[in-house]
């Protein structure tokens, strides 16, 4: 493996010292033929490290300090990068807090129903207008594309909430930012592209529409459900905004409120602490309310991942 | 489309128009797939749309949006008579724009440049990996890292006053407020636009290269003719859809951090309305002032779009 890797650096090296003889061979590499001098790319190294240095090192020192102990936080001015004593006594009073746990719940829950939800209405939306001379599909298509162009204000849409009861309501978190007019269209365009003949044997076998959709659109489209879904979940996850407007009741507030209460606005959280132990610092407190909110995230990126490129091109290719 | 004349439902443009009914008895299980995303498109896209008359009512919420008196345009006087608040959040807006499109918008392009001129593919993978990690993490957790590295009682803050020197006040600083979020803005989303770029940049032509590079010309000069020419129309495209959201500047965002420096600097549009509206109850005015800046961005996107296809450019849409 690794002389595999010498063996075609020196084959780059060597159409690079002969350019226009094999460049088209390189299947990596700078879409170029005239080198990069040494100190070119140890510069663009460094610039690049430096990048994901600023990235990568606030999320770790996040989480390390979150487990660290109160000597170390004082010691190093309550940033760590390495807990020299990991201690879990942040989580563990964390999760003690009602407040917390149950922000945390209700934000899976509205993730868990939400993406389910709007997964259903965007993808049936889609296939309907997916399928050739249905009813009424041409101006239900332009009334999707509107959507894009116009938005109709943050008071209107308050409003509108509230006509419908639904302030401090869990539906208030779930309903507004079911639909997206944007994955509509993606999920459309895949769908039109899915051999239609398959559709038509199904039909002509005695499959009804809901039979099609299930046993055979939804199975073949499962890249296009994985990106919509877990961008979808990622945005309910981190709904901030509608959160904001419509929960004003602190017993229904998600993750992302009780984060802003108490780490970004850094009021204090009611904790019960283990009587005879110290209670653990508060800087140790807010990374692991932080912790909480990132690490779901941090397990579906790798998913999310391998998909996101395609869907994103996609939805700007076709949208 | 070949396939569809041959399919058990014919398409409308084969030319056979059926009777309403019975293409409603064929098409009713599509309609019924359509109804609940159309459900939600008319609740909380169009009805809020309509809703948004109430800039030219006196609403009262107990007697409802129908019985509230017509007041014309008495709601836009704010914005016609240049209300010192209302110019505060405007000129706010309009140079957080500003600043955002010099500093945010070209850094992507500068960072696929340089991707793409990487030679090692795992590289290039592994640092994508890592700079599109932010774009997951909610607006509350972006804000609150920077918090606990640059704040009061933050990393730097810590390390200054152990070198006995004078603490910095970044976050509650009224003048670096604009810089503050447009660094976290260039933090969190710089690697996720990066994608469009990429994708343009691997699109070019390589004999292109190969053939400047016969030609002589250095890397610069490539880059110059045929690497910027080869993503310009991404680039414009892109730059037009930034006009149309020149009103609207990182809601959530400025929101989580108006405490410490105060609405002077930080009050934009979006939070102009938001608090005049939902918060303090005058909705007519609020709601006007969002109209404007919806109906303004609608329109400079048009016009952005008429303007590009004038330079022979592709522009957003055709025609």
């Amino acid at each position: 493996m690794a002389s595999n890797r010498v063996v075609t650096r020196a084959a780059g090296r060597r159409d690079l010292s002969r350019p226009g003889s094999s460049g088209r061979k390189r299947r990596s590499g700078p879409p170029g033929l005239t080198p990069p001098g040494p100190t070119a790319r140890a510069s663009k190294g460094v610039f690049l490290f430096v990048c994901c240095s600023v990235i990568i090192i606030p999320l770790i020192s996040v989480i390390a300090t979150s487990l660290a102990d109160e000597k170390q936080i004082n010691a190093s001015g309550g940033f760590v990068l390495w807990p020299s004593h990991p201690t879990l006594q942040a989580y563990t009073t964390v999760f003690e807090n009602p407040v917390v746990l149950h922000s945390a719940f209700v934000s899976i829950c509205i993730t868990l129903v939400g993406t389910t939800l709007s997964l259903a209405c965007t993808s049936l939306l889609a296939y309907s207008l997916s399928r050739p001379g249905t009813l009424a599909h041409k101006p239900v298509l332009l009334m999707v594309l509107f959507t894009l162009l116009f938005s109709p204000g943050i008071i209107p849409s308050y409003l509108m909430v509230k006509e419908l009861g639904l302030l401090n309501s869990y539906w208030a978190l779930l309903l507004p930012v079911m639909l997206d007019g944007f994955n509509v269209i993606v999920m459309r365009a895949f769908f039109l592209e899915l051999p239609q003949e398959i559709l038509d044997a199904a039909r002509v076998d005695g499959a009804g529409e809901l039979q099609t959709f299930w046993r055979i659109v939804l199975p073949l489209s499962k890249p296009v459900l994985a990106v919509v879904g877990l961008f979808s979940a990622v945005g309910y996850w981190n709904n901030f905004f509608t959160a904001l407007l419509y929960i004003s009741d602190t017993t229904k507030w998600p993750l992302q409120l009780v984060l802003n209460t108490y780490v970004v606005k850094q009021n204090s959280l009611n904790l019960k602490f283990i009587p005879g132990h110290a209670p653990p610092p508060p800087e140790s407190i807010q990374m692991a309310i932080l912790v909480i909110a990132i690490v779901p995230i941090l397990v579906a990126y790798p998913f999310i991942q391998r998909h996101f490129k395609k869907g994103v091109l996609v939805g700007s290719v076709k949208g | 489309m070949g396939t569809l004349t041959a399919s058990p439902r014919p398409a409308t443009g084969g030319g056979r128009k059926q009777a309403l009914k019975s293409r409603l008895r064929r098409d009713w299980p599509l309609l019924a797939f359509g109804l609940p995303g159309l459900l939600l498109l008319v609740l909380f896209q169009y009805i809020p749309l309509l809703g948004n008359v109430i800039a030219f009512k006196d609403y009262q919420p107990y007697i409802g949006i129908l019985q509230s008196p017509w007041v014309g345009l008495s709601n836009f006087s704010v914005v016609f008579n240049g209300d010192p608040a209302f110019l505060n959040a405007l000129v706010n807006t309009l140079e957080i724009f500003v600043i955002q499109t010099i500093f945010v918008f070209p850094a992507p392009i500068c960072l696929a440049l340089l991707l793409n001129s990487l030679l090692s593919e795992r590289i290039k993978q592994a640092v994508q990996s890592v700079l599109y990690l932010p774009h997951f993490l909610s607006w509350v957790v972006v804000v609150a890292m920077f918090q606990s590295i640059l704040g009061g009682a933050g990393l730097l803050n810590n390390w200054m006053r152990s070198q006995g020197e004078h603490p910095l006040n970044i976050i509650g600083n009224p003048e670096l407020f604009k810089w503050l979020i447009t660094s976290q803005v260039i933090w969190k989303d710089t690697g996720w636009a990066m994608i469009l770029f990429l994708a343009a940049l691997s699109a070019i032509n390589i004999s292109l290269y190969e053939a400047a590079a016969v030609d002589g010309a250095s890397r610069l000069r490539q880059i110059w003719h045929i690497t910027l020419p080869g993503i310009k129309g991404v680039v414009i495209l892109l730059l037009i859809l930034r006009l149309g959201s020149v009103l609207s500047v990182g809601f959530e965002q400025i929101v989580l951090q108006q405490g410490p420096v105060g609405i002077n600097a930080s009050q934009v549009l979006d939070t102009y309305v938001y608090t005049n509206g939902v918060l303090d109850g005058a909705w007519g005015v609020a709601t006007a002032v969002g109209l404007v800046k919806g109906v303004l961005g609608v329109v400079l996107v048009l016009g952005a779009n008429k303007v590009a296809h004038l330079f022979g450019e592709r522009g957003v849409y055709e025609g």
